[in-house]
């Protein structure tokens, strides 16, 4: 930097008062940051959370919480659930706003029944009834035992979302301006081809924001297929509570598993975002 | 006779209890340029968005090349794809840099090889005067290089027929120009134009024909010469009288 740029900038910056420079400055991560390498010091040097961390990240024995569920390890089980749902998620949401928006009145009624009566439930209530109605029914029904609680669990949470994801496309798409269409059509191509590459092209750029707020959503409500029995972080934070009847190491060393991966979570979909708007 | 390009007859179109076009008919020779002037809310932008259906008529028919834009049978956008519009707002493909602007309905509409929408493209630009734009995005470019590419946008399609709704009214005076004399170049080149606009230069220069709407109604159908020489009707006075100061 040259002297005269040097010059202004610190002009520039020295208008502006202490409260703003402190306002600016991210300290809120930086007491997160603190406060978790504190917590993981304090925990690894602490026996029975190391047990209890260990017991949620990797387990002793394999077998005896497999519920013909191959991934057994619940820090990966939580990584696993939210990425396969959110991507069904994103899909079928895609699928839905676009159903959403269509002038086919048999689409849009079909779509928008889904997405009333998908929100009209809570998640909670949905993966329960998935995982203990619509799982052994279909088991009972195909004869087919291989069906999981993990599947019904991924399809539960998937499905929910595709409501939520459904009208966040939806509001995408119908915040491009009518002439887009219009250029699009005056040019000879039809509503799918102009769909497809004027108006969801621009659309997804503008939901990639709340889209990814929706995956951070999503890790965090991935504790709710606990209750399914499938062993990711929180379930394996009560099985070992159950076990050792040490509630609080378990649950804390859940807690913090959550918030270390949500960071995380947060880190890389900023990153994505910034990624995305320079590139528009 | 043979049969005119666009043939439009006893068009009406209602928004509700709005009448936009009350009763329109009109017939553009190929090769002609229609310059349409009215005041706000005349029902211009209808009377064009008409032509390729945009808009859907209330009622009356509108014929190009022949073929009924209504007929169930009729490929609407196999028609679209021959009449070129250019748009106030230009409604440029944010995304899309000026040259995938002009190639992206060439490939999906015309299904043209990569090398020759490219060629077509860079041909367009330079006849449009902004060559060394290709790559720059619709935000990179200012209204009247913006305009610029819109026009070549439809004009790759090789249209026969090419609609400009304001083309000129969203631009800054300096660009007006830049924009107006690629329309003239177009009008001399045979294209059949119907322009609403009320650049009197541009309809002095290139127009053949001169149309008036008031009220959803054409109520002059004139050269642009006989119009301010000797409007026939007195509205028509009254609004060259506000355009033309
Ligand atoms: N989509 C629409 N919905 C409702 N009313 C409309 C719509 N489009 C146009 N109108 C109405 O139809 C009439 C004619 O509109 P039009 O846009 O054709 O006028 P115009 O001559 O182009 O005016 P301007 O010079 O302001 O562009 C106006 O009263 C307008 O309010
Ligand atoms: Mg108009």
């Amino acid at each position: 930097m040259t002297e005269a740029e040097g010059g202004s900038t610190t002009t520039i910056k020295a208008r502006r008062s202490f409260g703003e420079q402190m306002r600016e400055f991210p300290w809120w991560a930086v007491i997160i940051i603190t406060f978790l390498i504190g917590a993981f010091i304090y925990m690894i040097s602490d026996p029975s959370y190391r047990n209890a961390l260990s017991f949620i990240a990797f387990p002793p024995t394999k077998t005896e919480i497999a519920f013909g569920i191959d991934v057994r390890n619940g820090l990966m089980m939580t990584l696993y659930t939210t990425v396969i749902a959110y991507l069904i998620a994103l899909i079928l949401g895609l699928v839905l706003g676009i159903m959403r928006v269509s002038r086919n009145p048999i689409l849009y009624h079909l779509s928008t029944l889904y997405v009333e009566l998908m929100r009209g439930v809570p998640m909670l209530v949905l993966i329960i009834w998935i995982g203990f109605v619509v799982v052994p029914f279909l088991r009972n029904a195909t004869g087919n035992q291989s069906i999981t609680g993990l599947q019904g669990a991924l399809i539960g949470l998937g499905f929910g979302y595709a409501a939520y994801l459904a009208e966040v496309y939806r509001s995408g798409i119908e915040s491009i301006p009518k002439g887009q269409m219009e250029a699009a059509r005056s040019l000879g191509m039809g509503y799918g081809q102009a769909m497809q590459h004027v108006i969801l092209p621009q659309a997804i750029r503008r939901v990639v924001p709340p889209l990814s707020n929706d995956l951070v959503a999503m890790l965090k409500d991935s504790a709710l297929v606990s209750v399914v029995a499938v062993p990711e972080i929180l379930q394996m934070a009560r099985l070992y509570v159950s076990r050792t009847f040490r509630a609080f190491e378990g649950y804390n060393s859940a807690a913090f598993l959550y918030l270390v991966l949500t960071l995380l979570f947060i880190i890389i979909v900023r990153m994505i975002e910034r990624r995305w708007r320079s590139s528009v | 006779m043979s049969e005119p390009i666009i043939r439009i007859t006893d068009l009406y179109k209602y928004f509700g209890e709005v009448q936009a076009l009350r009763g329109i008919s009109l017939e553009v020779e190929s090769g002609q340029v229609v310059v349409v002037i009215g005041p706000s809310g005349s029902g211009k932008s209808t009377l064009l968005r008409c032509i390729n259906h945009l808009e859907k008529p209330t009622g009356g028919h509108v014929y190009v090349e022949g073929v009924d834009l209504e007929a169930k049978e009729t490929n609407i956008n196999k028609m679209r794809a021959e009449i070129g519009m250019v748009f106030q707002q230009f409604n440029l493909f944010p995304h899309l840099t000026a040259l995938e602007n002009i190639t992206l309905a060439q490939r999906v509409v015309r299904k043209r090889p990569k090398e020759e929408r490219e060629q077509v493209a860079r041909q367009l630009l330079e006849r449009v005067g902004i060559p060394e734009k290709a790559d720059a995005y619709p935000g990179q470019l200012s209204g009247g290089q913006q305009q610029r590419v819109a026009i070549a946008r439809a004009l790759a399609m090789n249209p026969k027929i090419m609609l400009f709704d304001e083309p000129t009214s969203a631009l800054d005076p300096e660009m007006i120009k830049e924009v107006l004399e690629v329309m003239i170049d177009l009008a001399k080149s045979g294209m059949t134009m119907v322009c609403v606009t009320h650049e009197m230069g541009f309809a002095r220069a290139a127009a053949h024909r001169l149309i008036f709407m008031d009220q959803g109604q054409i109520v002059e159908d004139t050269t642009p010469e006989d119009l301010y020489d000797n409007p026939q009707q007195e509205r028509t006075r009254l609004f060259l009288s506000k355009i033309l100061h």
